[in-house]
Parts: C-alpha cells; structure tokens; sequence
C-alpha cells in the first residue's frame, strides 16, 4: 500500500504543492529520505520561478503527477552530508539544479550530461531509483546525490545565483557546446526574459557580440544600458529586420510560444546556427529552402551536465554574472505565477524560502 | 532590341528546352559564348536528369524563366581551352555540375564554397553577368569558366559517372561537413533515389553502417544485396520504427516531398544530426521538443564547392563508386521526366546526349 507523502520517508518535510491542473499552489506537508552516505542535506534559502514550474503546475505538457512541489532553481546551506562525500561539508553554500539522478551507466552520463539520460530523474515530478516522488525547492530542505549537488562561491549572492541553476546553465551550455559565444561572433538572444536576460549577460562575457531580438520595443532600453547588449532589433518592424539579413553567427531562441521561424533563419549568415532552448508544445513551421540555402542549422539544447553546471557558476562568478530578480515572499508565490504568466517581472522572481517560508506553515 | 536566343551569343547550340510549365521538352536552338581566356568548351557526352531538372521544368518552385534548357550533371570531352587555362587541355574528360559562376571574392568563394555565394550563378536558369540566361546541359556543347568544370577520371564510367557532378556532391559534402564520416557509425538514409543510392555506396565507402529508410518495402532486397546496405527500415511500418529508436548517429533526408520529421528525429541518438538535401516546396512541421531534449540538430546543405566537387569524384574513383543508371535517347526525356515523377527509375536516367541529340 503506497504511503501518503507525509509518511513515505523518515524526514519531514514542508514546502508548497500543486494539487491539481488549475496550478494553485498551497501549504504541504510531505517528507524526505535520510541522508544517504552520498548525499547532501541543505536548508533552503531560495528558490527560482523557472517557467517550466507553471508549464508543469498547470499540466501544459501533460505530464504532470500531483501533489507536485515545484522549484529547480535551488540554492542552500548544507546542514549534513553523508560519510562518502567529499565534495561539501556542512556550512557550504550549495546549489540544485534540475536533476536529482541518472543512470550513470550510458553514453551521455559517461560524457558527463546526465542531463540527456534517458534515465535522467528531474529535480520535482520525477520518479527517483526508490520508486517515490521527487519534491523541488519550493520547501524548507532538499537532500541530494552529492554529483547533482554544485558549490556557490564565496561572495557570490545566493538570492541572484538561484536562477542560474536552471535559465543559467541552459543558456551558457549552448553558447559552448556551439561555439557562439566567443571574441568575433555576433549573436542574437530572441525573447527577453528569465533566459533571454541570462543569455546577454553570458554572450557578452564569452565575448561575443550581442543584439537582443523581441517583440517589445519597450524593452530597449533596458537591453542596451543596463544589460549590455549591443543593439536591439525588434522583430515585428520588417525595416530593421531587413537590413539585419544575413549579419548573425547565430541566434539563441528562448520563446516557448510557437512563433515563426524564417525570419530568424534569414537573419543567419551562412552556415550559421538557430539554437531553441525554449521549448514551444507544438511544432514549428521550417521553411527547408532557408536551411539548405546558406547550409544553416537548428539544433535544440536542454540545461546541460553537471560538471558544466558548475563550470558555468565559477565562471558567473568571477564574472560577476547574476540574474535580475525580484525577491518574493513564499505567500506571493500564486500572484507570481499569474504575473509570470503575463512576463510581467524582469527577469525572475526568486522565492525567499529562508526567510518567509516557515511562517506560512498552518 | 533584345537578341533572341539564337542570336545573343556567336556559337551555334541545339539543346531541347521546356518553354511553359507543362514541363514538356522540344528541341531547341540558340547560342553559347566564344571561348574566353579563362573558358573551357565542353562537347557534352552524357547528362544526368536530376529530380531539380523536373522540378525546374514544371515551375514547381516559382522561378523558372522559359525556355528553359535544363541539366547539370554533365559528362564530356573538352574541345578548347583559353590561355589562361592549366588545368585542362583539349580531348581530356571533364565534368560540370551545379554552378558556373560566382563572385570569386567573398568569404565563401575565398573558402572554395562557391555554391554558398550569395551571387552564384547556377548552369541553368540563372543569370550570366551579361544578363543573358544560361542553358544546361541538355544540349550539345557547353562554355565554362575552369574554375566551374572539374576533372573526370579516367576510371569512372562517363554515362554512370554523370550523376555524381550532383546526386554525388549532393550527398558527399554534408557527410564530411557534418562530421558523418567515422568508420562505424550508424546513418540512415531516407529515401532511396537518385541522392538516396549514392548516399548508401559513398557511406559504405567510409565504413559507415547504413540503414536506408523508406515506405516502398520493395526496395528492400535491392538497397540489401545490390547497393550494400546494413539494413532496410519501412517508414510506414510502426513497430519496426519503434524499435530503431534512438539507434543513429545520422540521417541524410534526401525526400522532396512534404513527410513527418518527428519519426526520422526519434531514429537519432543523443546529439544526432539530420541532413536536409531534398528541396520540398512547402514548409515541414518541426516539433522542437526532440531536438531540446536529445540536443538534435536538423542542417541543411546545397550541393558543394568545385574543390569537394574534384574531391568527391576522385574518391568515388578510388572506391569505384558510380550511379545505378538507365540510359535514354533524348526524345525519350518527356517519358522519362513522367516515370521520374513517380519515382519510376532505378536511380538515376542519363541521357546519351552525343549520340542521341539529332542536329
């Protein structure tokens, strides 16, 4: 007989759940594992609002399971580790990201990217190897295999690296692994939100050369001064997108909404390279003449591997990468995601888990 | 006043042309420029009617301007060269594919990708810079910059070997652009016509496993035991393609016609890679979702540049690769434009242009 969540394992547990598709999330009790001899226990601190936890609290991709803690975007303080870890010890400021587990065994975890397991066990709403739920960071702790674990420098602010964890490593991943984000590139960010705002940040430090692509003029200003962003072009004026044909190595996509994309593969130069890390539910329409003209390419990418994941938070770091946030209180978070839901934040709402979550306990 | 095309040039041509988009070819007589400096004059032997050809016939895809001579696989003999020219001499076999000009100074024609440049000038139907518009290679003789004509060897057959100047390159510059060339690794083929058989024997020239995907069954026993493929996967037939899910490191997608790509996307490993060669005229549903979670990518490629062009059929030499060919007169080209329209060949038809094409 399956146990209820608050009974499952021996450590208790509260956070804030979905119950069911209207994605309305409230007060829950639930419990977590022991801290196995590879595990890392942490407290809370904060939590990012990705956009994948309202795609999944309202069941958009249809493969939700409730009650579902949501939250992937996790940073902490390790209260208790195992006896086999020796990455953390208690008192480091550590991060979780999307995962929890993966095989270990194939091909992409051997190439350190668990993130393409097939087996890979995502940080809430996945199946962990016990056969129970897993519950993200919108809760008071997290317990996790030391390899999904990443340590937070010293000095780097918690509240603006939780982002990292998830919009972070997605964006940074793609401007390696494809090499657009290096000194004589010029890139293009379309969209500019939780992804969007990180990409520019990440572009601009790799050395590229960056114009963000939206359909918001209003966002202009904010792209150029305080972002760093090279120019701006707003997709919805033929003009500008006409004189900017052809003058792109590449283009980082972050729309999740369906959209066209001939436009964006005639701003590629030839042989350049449209990369989607949003992800729209419904197929695109690909004009094929645009690809074989100029041998251009689309690819998609997924966060990325663990051992990249903290390569791109030490390279934040010593950067002086954050996210643009706004702090919100654990009782927000419902108003959060009707806001979210509408992109009214720049760039990311940030869960004070540490200090707001214990008061909303009934 | 504008010449008309048996005028505009000094040299006397026959060719057959298609003059509206019935498609259908007639002969034809207009004219080709004196051999220039830098000029090759190529007596055409034998030409290959590529699926572009039909295509182009018919307007299919909006840009013909009629009368239009098609051909760009095309086999013969050089006549004359221009002072300039080192690299042939009169009686030497030469080839001519896709192109015939570009700008020579961009990035792409400085990186031997003349078939990238924005201002390529294709065999036929385009634009000479005198602002003529120039005929393929279904015709008698051809005048070419030496740049555009390549060297055909001696070991290749001329009438099998014509395909390669476009199916050939079609197919070999995506699979070393693409990386798709490492010796036991797994390609799938989609499509098994003119670009899809040259895909499987150039494959398995680079010791690559290939499996040739298609929805006519009977092409299993040909793609096994004639042109050497590992395995025959049918398109149509559910559980088969569920069980080769996630096994290939690539794909070539050599159809034309508007098909799923969802099934050939699921067929690639992690981090596999779809080549696009086959021009559909409308656009194909792409779900994005496979391409983020397996960090797939869909690339295109057009043809290649005359220094892969060489490249390709010295290696094809080597490994005595040559198209699957059925040999036509020229007044059979409306017959065999209908039997290629529904795929009524084994692979490719070449048309005996110098002892078919009647003065």
């Amino acid at each position: 007989m399956a146990n209820s969540p608050e009974k499952e394992h021996p450590v208790k547990s509260f956070g804030w759940a979905a119950r069911d598709a209207s994605g309305h999330l409230s007060p829950f009790n639930f419990s977590r594992r022991a801290t196995g001899e590879e595990d890392v226990r942490f407290k809370v601190l904060y939590c990012g609002i990705c956009h994948s936890d309202l795609h999944n609290i309202k069941n958009e991709w249809g493969l939700s399971i409730y009650p579902m803690v949501p939250g992937h975007e996790i940073v902490g303080e390790v209260t208790e580790v195992g006896s086999k870890v020796k990455k953390v010890r208690v008192g480091d400021k550590v991060g979780v990201g999307c995962m929890v587990g993966a095989c270990h065994s194939c091909e992409s975890c051997a190439n350190n990217l668990e993130n393409y397991c097939p087996k890979v066990i995502l940080t809430y709403n996945g199946i962990y190897y016990d056969g129970t739920m897993t519950y993200g960071g919108y809760a008071d702790s997290m317990v996790a295999n030391e390899r999904y674990v990443v340590q937070i420098p010293d000095g780097m602010p918690l509240d603006a690296a939780a982002p990292l964890l998830c919009a972070g490593i997605t964006v940074y991943s793609p401007l390696k692994y494809f090499g657009l984000g290096e000194a004589g590139k010029h890139i293009g960010i379309v969209g500019l939100g939780g992804l969007g705002h990180v990409a520019v940040k990440f572009a601009k430090a790799l050395g590229s050369k960056v114009t963000v692509i939206s359909t918001s003029p209003n966002k202009k200003t904010d792209a150029l001064e305080h972002l760093g962003a090279d120019s701006f072009l707003v997709s919805r004026d033929q003009g500008e997108m006409q004189a900017a044909m052809g003058s792109f190595d590449g283009i980082i996509d972050t729309v999740s909404a369906v959209h066209p994309i001939m436009p964006l593969l005639g701003l590629l130069k030839s042989h350049g390279k449209l990369i989607m890390v949003g992800a729209p539910y419904e197929p695109l329409e690909l004009p094929v003449f645009s690809l074989i003209i100029g041998r251009k390419t689309m690819a998609g990418s997924g966060i990325g591997g663990m051992k990249e994941t903290q390569e791109m938070i030490d390279f934040a770091a010593k950067h002086n990468i954050k996210a643009d946030i706004e702090v919100i209180s654990m009782d927000y978070v419902n108003k959060a995601m009707e806001r979210l839901g509408k992109g009214d934040v720049r760039y990311r709402f940030v869960i004070d888990i540490g200090n707001t979550l214990v008061a909303t306990k009934p | 006043m504008s010449k008309s095309s048996e005028e505009e040039h000094p040299q006397k041509a026959l060719g057959w042309a298609a003059r509206d988009s019935s498609g259908t070819l007639s002969p034809f007589h207009f004219s080709r420029r004196e051999n220039g400096d830098d000029d090759v004059t190529v007596k055409i032997f034998y030409c290959g009617v590529c699926h572009s050809d039909l295509h182009t016939v018919r307007n299919d895809w909006g840009f013909t301007r009629y009368p239009v001579v098609p051909g760009h696989e095309i086999v013969g003999v050089a006549t004359k060269v221009g002072n300039n020219v080192t690299k042939f001499k009169a009686s030497d076999r030469v080839g001519v594919g896709v192109m015939v000009g570009s700008c020579k100074t961009c990035e792409c024609c400085q990186q031997d990708l003349e078939n990238y440049c924005p201002r390529v000038i294709f065999t036929y139907n385009s634009h000479n810079p005198d602002g003529t518009i120039n005929y393929g290679g279904y015709s008698d003789m051809i005048v070419v910059d030496q740049r555009y004509v390549v060297r055909f060897p001696d070991n290749l057959p001329m009438d099998a070997g014509a395909p390669l100047l476009c199916a050939g390159i079609t197919v070999y510059s995506p699979m070393k652009y693409y990386g798709m060339t490492d010796a036991g690794k797994h390609l799938g083929v989609a499509g098994l016509g003119g670009l899809g058989h040259v895909a499987v024997k150039i494959a398995k020239a680079f010791g690559l496993k290939v499996t040739v995907i298609s929805s006519s069954p009977s092409k299993e026993s040909e793609a096994i035991n004639r042109l050497g493929a590992d395995s025959f996967l049918v398109s149509s037939d559910p559980s088969k393609m569920k069980s080769a899910i996630g096994t290939m490191d690539y794909i070539i997608d050599t159809v034309s016609a508007v098909h799923p790509l969802l099934p050939l996307l699921t067929l690639l490993k992690v981090n596999g890679k779809l080549v696009t060669v086959g021009l559909p005229n409308k656009s194909l549903e792409l779900p994005i979702f496979p391409l983020v979670l397996g960090r797939k990518l869909i690339g295109g490629s057009d043809a290649g540049g005359m220094k892969e062009t060489q490249e390709m059929l010295d290696f094809c030499a080597k490994h005595n690769i040559s198209a699957d060919i059925e040999l036509i007169r020229m007044d059979n080209i409306n017959t065999a434009m209908e039997r290629l329209a529904k795929s009524d060949v084994r692979y490719r038809f070449v048309i005996d242009v110098a002892n078919s094409l009647s003065q």
